[in-house]
Parts: structure tokens; sequence; C-alpha cells
């Protein structure tokens, strides 16, 4: 029971997570923040959605696939975010900095 | 070169992880989701990752274009050898009844090595493509 509402918090959160990513995706003014909206809300969101499947699953072959799932997710979503800030930043693309403030 | 080292790190470390994955897909693909094309694709990505981040000239190293050429027709090959392996064993072609003393034996065995071909042939075309578009401006 426990189980069922911790693993529904998970995958509710994720998605919340998921949504909150797509519209900072939307809305924000450039490509680093849009970058950064991205970024840092896809790795929890994938994160949450997978450790909620695996709480629904328990310790089964699946919820180890899951796992390693997760640790994927976990090394490759950083990379590609900091590999596309990357390019670019080595192609010329300046932050948007605002001075007036 | 010097900027992109966790790129660098990161795909070292995952480019093997891909190539089995993609063996993992090739071989289980009678038991569940999978088969030779994905496994092949999934196997091309390993090389064509590798070849984005070190560069055309190492991966050409590794594997040359007319060894991948070699490769993709030897996966014709197996696959219309397995056809007329069941032709000379008395059966229709491709019919993989015939290739070992019973028929689930006999389709198992054919599944796979058809498969298998089908997995050679499609990672070594996806890389040839691949090489084909990566070297437009060098010659």
């Amino acid at each position: 029971m426990i189980i069922e509402y911790l693993s529904w918090f998970c995958l509710v959160s994720g998605g919340l997570l998921g949504i909150i990513g797509g519209i900072g995706m939307h809305r924000f003014p450039d490509f680093y923040s849009r970058l950064h909206a991205a970024g840092t809300t896809d790795t929890l969101c994938a994160a949450l959605f997978l450790i909620g499947l695996g709480l629904q699953s328990g310790f089964t072959l699946a919820s180890f696939k899951l796992f390693l799932i997760f640790a994927f997710i976990f090394f490759t979503s950083p990379t590609a975010s900091h590999s596309l800030a990357n390019a670019a930043m080595l192609g010329g693309l300046q932050p948007k900095v605002e001075n007036d403030a | 070169m010097k900027h992109n080292l966790i790129l660098r790190l990161v795909s070292k470390f995952l480019i093997p992880l891909i190539m089995l994955f993609a063996l993992y897909v090739q071989f289980h693909g009678d038991f569940g989701p999978g088969g030779g094309f994905q496994a092949g694709v999934i196997f091309s990505a390993a090389f064509i990752l590798y070849t984005l981040v070190f560069g055309l000239d190492a991966a050409e190293k590794i594997i040359s274009p007319g060894l991948l050429k070699m490769f993709a027709s030897l996966g014709v090959l197996i696959y219309a050898g397995t056809g007329v392996a069941g032709l000379l064993l008395g059966g229709k072609y491709l019919e993989y009844n015939v290739l070992a003393s019973t028929n689930v034996a006999g389709q198992h065995l054919g599944i796979l090595v058809i498969e298998l071909g089908v997995g050679m042939t499609v990672a070594s075309v996806m890389m040839i493509i691949f090489y084909a578009f990566a070297g437009r401006g060098r010659r």
C-alpha cells in the first residue's frame, strides 16, 4: 500500500517535472537557458519515472533492466547537455545577459 | 581535440555497452523484441558514435571501407546460403525445418543464422553510408 502510494508519487512528480521542463524550453529566452530547463529537469524526470516503475515491479528482472536504463540516462543525459552547450559556445553563440537589471 | 574530454570519456565507457546491447538484441530476437535489423543499427550506432567523437581517420583504422563491403556481402551470402542449404538438405528454399534433426531445432537454428546475416549486412551498410557522407569533403 505504502509502496503503491510512493510509486505513484514518483510517477506524478516525474510527470510534473517533465511538464515544467517543456514549459521552460518554450518560454525561456535564449539557447542556454532553454538547455538548462530541459537538461536539468530531464535527468530527475526520467529518474523519478524509472524509480516509480521499479517500485511497481518489485525485485524482478524488469526492475533490474529499469535500473540499467536509469544508469545510462544518468550518464548520457548530462553528457548530451554538456556537448550541446559546448558546441554552441565553440560556434560563437553568446549567452543572453541582462545588464540593465 | 581537447575541448570534448567529457564526451570522449563517456563514449569510451558507453561504446562497448552499446555493442553488448546490440548483441543482446541480436540473439534475444527470437524470444523478445529485437532481431537482426535493429541489432545491426545499434551496432553501427556504436561505431558512428566513435567516428563522431574520435574522427573519421581513427575509425577507418579500425575497420576500413573495403572490409565493410566484404562484411556487407558476407551477410547476404549467409542469408542466401541458409536458403540454399535448405534446398540441398531436401526442403524448399529458406525452409528451416530440415536444417537440424528436429523441426523445432531447425527453426531455431535457421532464424538465428538468418538474423546473423541480416545484422551483419545492416551494420556494415549503415557504416558504409556514414563513411560516404562523412568523407565527402576529403576527396
